[in-house]
């Protein structure tokens, strides 16, 4: 009989701990599940490729950090929204409109040389993302209506919208009709800051973002608003704090981030608007919050943990011909673990005999 | 050493040096990938190309490594892909037009690579060939057995994107269904996509209901086919046999060969002989071949068919030969006059006679 | 437009809503006692994958409609363990839930691309059938369509006529009270979330073997999502559901049909019009009880039952 017992406070060690628990569990799982399917190939070598190649290589690591830092940004806005019980769950569709709108800038000046055009894309991809996700924070207010609905439906229009723009306005007209922009020109692309390589800004804008959030949380009221907020709602209403200010922060925040985050997707990897932009980065970051504990700075590691299973899972397909599948398989089983362990932090778990 | 034993020696060396000569510039076996858009399962476009390596592997045997990757997305991350077999294999091959920005970006970065783009156009260094193939010759033959099988006069398309290519595919077929059928009409539904069962089942249900007693498709999917079986109406299958899924409902279909042709560049990469090339094969070269005919089809029907494909291979006709206006009324080919490349490759109208609204 | 083309239309629409039908309603129950569960797409491409194996293997379509059932439950079963035993973050779990499902069935599916199997084809009943018109449309329809239509009757009925529904629902409102009555909050639960992924997964069913007789990775295409809208669409009301899940299958359908007779109406925009007709009538539900006391949202969804025992 396992019995639950609740902590009086929580264990610091389990903070510590359970992540590293989980992690190890998942590890063992995966491990298992290779055991059983790999025929001739030494379940080692498999291990190598998904979880240390992308440290080793040079290469590899450069993607995986390209590929952490979209999920950092989305992460960072989403981990805001949630600690104030805000469930913003269509980030992918402010993403995506974050990128037609970026992208819309960037086109309409096509071959101008300038400076000051990357900084108006970007201005352009976070309004966008904010004006989309503020929908469902002006319909929240106003009508009370669950922003997880409104952002969910949103982002499949979001998507649809894409396809429009694809198939017309922003389509490129030497392109022979394929629904694909232009190719952005050099002063429209992110610039690079590894040599060789796909790694651009946004990694270090994304890195600043978590520690202004960090910042912004611990000392700034809001911060400890929105701590309140999400665990009694009661409470914070007494003490007079403004539920519907924090529904409107949360929500721009972390549209305007999540369309930051698409503009420099089609700013920096793509290099135009495809219908390939939305990769579930949105949803993605969702777990990567999660896993993170919603702690801005838990979450440079939690989407770098996360960006290790793509790329290491996508090298893993190519050189052992094993489906893609396995990725989230194993994001699944990583999340499943984790939030079980979590337990671990809040109460005891105790084997009684009788 | 005795003078017998560096004699020895010496013959050794000769022979060495000289079977280092005669055999191959590249001692080593050819490494080739294949990056694929849908899974080999698809039994469509992905599978024909599958197929197309199996063919390879087995004329090449240990001449060649092959190394598949399918479900490949056309986004950003196609370019790590394509750049991790870059970095191992001596040629790739990208099957999917989307994979164009990303197979010339990696391009430009792994000068020593040979890089195959299917249905692109762009060749900016001297390290990648374009390929694809005629289908609209394949669409010619097909077009002639919808025009004689239809007996509502409404035939069906499903097609994908509106590029080039399917308007080609789409006029091809419609010209000589109506050559054969003056009174042939045709219902055209924009899916979208290259492969959604659900949605090409949908379609197909759609364009049936609608009256379509002959469907084609320019989608991946089997499920057009298994809608047709199902609704006892005809069906073409799309790039690979369907007949499993079609036994009584294909007519006919048209099958994408690519196994000779990775033959031969993988053999070129190993003779050293191989240069950027824009290939566009036909039914002549044997790229676009044909299901088998369905017994059901009359036997005139299936004559005029196999006609048709011989005069195609032999070149004596082309499925774009004039008098054709486009569908504005504007006229476009002169009595006798054939289409000029430039033409075919950025069609963008349909002729005259579909009904159909030209999609944006 | 012809009777045959309109008696065509209404039937593709029925067989397009099924699945939806299937999985709303599952979630409307889960979510009348105080749970959101955001793993139906998860659930219902398990049971998609399910039901065609065991078509595959056995031919037998009842079976293969058990096993996708069993399939949905089975992984409902992880996250009613995770989020009733260890109080895991419902929205987290069930997003986990999706994830791992769909990554679950393409991984064992691999194997079963390449084949197809017999399709459950619609009834035909003796008499009844061949009535012109209403015969076709009423009495021909696919068993499964007839069998969503049924469950949705079944949901209502128990919901708002039995005891245990009562007891569900005061649960989804306040289960803190509920449990101080007496009442086993988690058990409830626990056995709504089983009944959800059940549901989910004969929804998934309706798919591989119902509409196209193949199994292909992600073929539920996002109809998880979309039942999870039409539990909100529906203001968690049973008969509701049907007629979301028409309409979403609907205008999908009508696109296509659209496109045929050359009606000049852009594929992209037509389509949004479900997803924004959700939001539409969401917010005019809204307006019409805004005086009202008299709500439908469970009051505890998605909050953690901490039970003090």
């Amino acid at each position: 009989m396992i019995k639950l017992i609740p902590r009086v406070e929580n264990s610091k060690v389990m903070i510590l701990l359970s992540p590293i628990i989980a992690l190890t569990l998942t590890v063992l799982s995966t491990f298992v599940i290779f055991v059983f399917i790999l025929e001739d190939v030494k379940v080692s070598n498999v291990f190598f490729t998904l979880f240390a190649e992308p440290l080793t290589d040079s290469y590899y690591f450069s993607e995986l950090l390209a590929k952490a830092a979209p999920l950092m940004i989305i992460g960072v806005g989403l981990s805001i929204g949630f600690r104030a019980g805000i469930w913003n769950i269509g980030a992918e569709g402010q993403y995506v409109i974050g990128g037609i709108a970026g992208s819309a800038v960037g086109l309409y000046f096509y071959d101008v040389e300038a400076l000051w055009l990357l900084p108006l894309m970007a201005i352009a991809g976070i309004l966008g993302g904010m004006f989309y996700a503020g929908i469902a924070a002006f319909l929240r207010i106003k009508y009370q209506v669950n922003e997880i609905l409104v952002t969910l439906m949103l982002t499949y229009v979001a998507v649809l919208f894409l396809s429009a723009m694809l198939h017309g306005p922003m389509r490129n007209p030497s392109g022979f009709n394929f629904p694909e922009s232009r190719i952005f020109h050099d002063s429209a692309l992110l610039p690079i800051i590894w040599e060789g390589t796909r790694l651009n800004i946004s990694l270090i804008i994304a890195f600043f973002l978590s520690l202004i959030a960090w910042f912004g949380i611990k000392k700034h009221m809001f911060g400890m608003q929105i701590k309140i907020s999400g665990s009694a709602p009661r409470a914070a209403k007494f003490a007079g704090f403004d539920d519907n200010k924090t529904v409107w922060l949360s929500l721009l925040i972390s549209g305007g981030l999540a369309g930051l985050a698409g503009l420099f997707e089609v700013a920096g990897p793509a290099g135009q608007l495809t219908p390939g932009l939305p990769q579930f980065y949105g949803f993605t970051a969702i777990i990567v919050a999660f896993l993170a504990r919603l702690h801005p700075v838990g979450i440079l590691f939690s989407s770098l943990l996360i960006a290790l299973s793509y790329v290491g899972g996508e090298n893993v397909q190519i050189d052992y011909n094993l489906p893609s599948s396995i990725i989230q398989i194993f994001q699944g089983m990583l999340l499943f673990y984790f939030l079980a362990c979590d337990i671990l932090i809040k109460y005891k778990v105790i084997l009684n005999k009788n | 050493m005795s003078n017998r034993s560096l004699s020895s020696v010496m013959k050794l060396s000769i022979l060495s040096v000289a079977l280092a000569f005669t055999s191959n510039v590249y001692a080593d076996p050819v490494k080739a990938a294949f990056v694929y858009i849908g899974p080999t399962g698809d039994h469509g476009w992905t599978y024909a190309h599958h197929k197309g390596v199996n063919h390879l592997k087995e004329m090449m045997g240990d001449d060649v490594i092959v190394t598949e990757v399918e479900n490949v997305a056309e986004n950003s991350d196609s370019e790590r892909v394509i750049t991790s077999l870059a970095r191992k294999n001596d040629i790739i091959f990208t099957t999917s037009f989307g994979y164009m920005n990303p197979t010339v970006k990696v391009a430009a970065r792994y000068p020593d690579v040979k890089f195959e783009h299917a249905t692109g156009y762009m060749r900016p260094t001297p390290n990648i060939s374009t390929y694809s193939a005629r289908f609209y010759e394949g669409r010619h033959v097909l077009g002639k057995v919808a025009g004689r099988v239809t007996e509502t006069n409404v035939i069906g398309w499903i097609a994908s994107f509106p590029i080039p290519e399917v308007i080609r595919d789409i006029n091809s077929a419609f010209l000589a269904a109506k050559s054969v059928n003056p009174d042939v009409e045709m219902k055209i539904v924009w899916v979208y996509t290259w492969y959604d069962p659900g949605k090409e089942a949908d379609a197909a249900n759609a364009l049936i209901a609608q009256g379509a007693d002959v469907l084609f498709q320019h989608t991946d999917s089997t499920a057009a086919m298994t809608i047709a079986e199902e609704k006892g109406v005809y069906a073409f299958g799309q790039a690979s046999d369907m007949r499993d899924w079609g036994p009584n409902a294909q007519a006919t279909g048209i099958m994408n060969d690519w196994g000779p042709y990775y033959v031969d560049r993988v053999q070129a990469v190993l003779d050293g002989t191989w240069t950027s090339t824009d290939v566009f094969n036909g039914v002549d070269s044997g790229m676009v071949k044909f299901a088998p005919m369905n017994k059901n089809l009359p036997k005139d029907v299936r004559n005029e068919a196999s006609r048709a494909i011989i005069d195609l291979a032999m070149g004596k006709i082309h499925p774009f030969t004039g008098p054709i206006n486009k569908q504005d009324g504007s006229p476009w080919l002169a009595e006798g006059e054939t289409a000029p490349m430039g033409d075919l490759l950025g069609m963008q109208f349909y002729v005259e006679g579909i009904d159909s609204l030209f999609p944006n | 437009m012809n009777e045959s083309l309109f008696i065509n239309i209404i039937i593709g629409i029925t067989i397009a809503s099924a699945p939806l039908i299937f999985a709303a309603i599952g979630e409307l129950l889960v979510e009348r006692s105080g749970v959101l569960n955001l793993g139906v797409e998860g659930m219902m491409i398990v049971g998609a994958l399910m039901g065609f194996v065991v078509q595959f293997h056995t031919g037998n379509s009842y079976l293969a409609i058990l096993a996708a059932m069993f399939g949905g439950m089975a992984i409902a079963s992880i996250f009613a363990f995770l989020t009733q035993f260890l109080l895991t973050n419902q929205v987290a779990t069930g997003l986990a839930l999706t994830l791992f499902g769909l990554g679950f069935s393409a991984f064992v599916g691999r194997g079963y691309t390449e084949e197809t199997i017999q399709l459950i084809t619609s009834f035909h009943f003796p008499l009844l059938s061949d009535i012109p018109f209403l015969g076709p449309l009423l009495f021909s329809l696919n068993p499964l369509v007839y069998l969503a239509f049924f469950t949705v009757y079944l949901v209502w009925w128990f919901l708002f006529k039995t005891k245990q529904g009562l007891i569900l629902r005061a649960i989804g409102d306040n289960h803190d009270a509920a449990h101080a009555i007496g009442h086993n909050v988690v058990r409830y639960r626990v056995i709504a979330i089983l009944f959800g992924g059940a549901m989910a997964g004969i929804g998934g069913a309706c798919l591989s073997l119902v509409q196209v007789p193949i199994w292909g990775e992600d073929m539920t295409a996002g109809r998880g999502w979309i039942a999870l809208g039409l539990v909100v669409f529906a203001s968690w009301l049973p008969f509701r559901v049907i007629l979301g899940a028409l309409l979403f299958g609907g205008i999908t359908i009508l696109q296509l049909h659209a496109q045929g007779f050359n009606i000049r109406i852009s594929a992209q925009y037509l389509s949004m019009l479900p997803y924004l007709a959700t939001i539409i009538i969401l917010v005019a539900l809204r307006i019409r009880l805004k005086n009202k006391t008299n709500r439908t949202v469970p009051n505890c969804l998605g909050r953690i039952f901490h039970s003090t025992t």
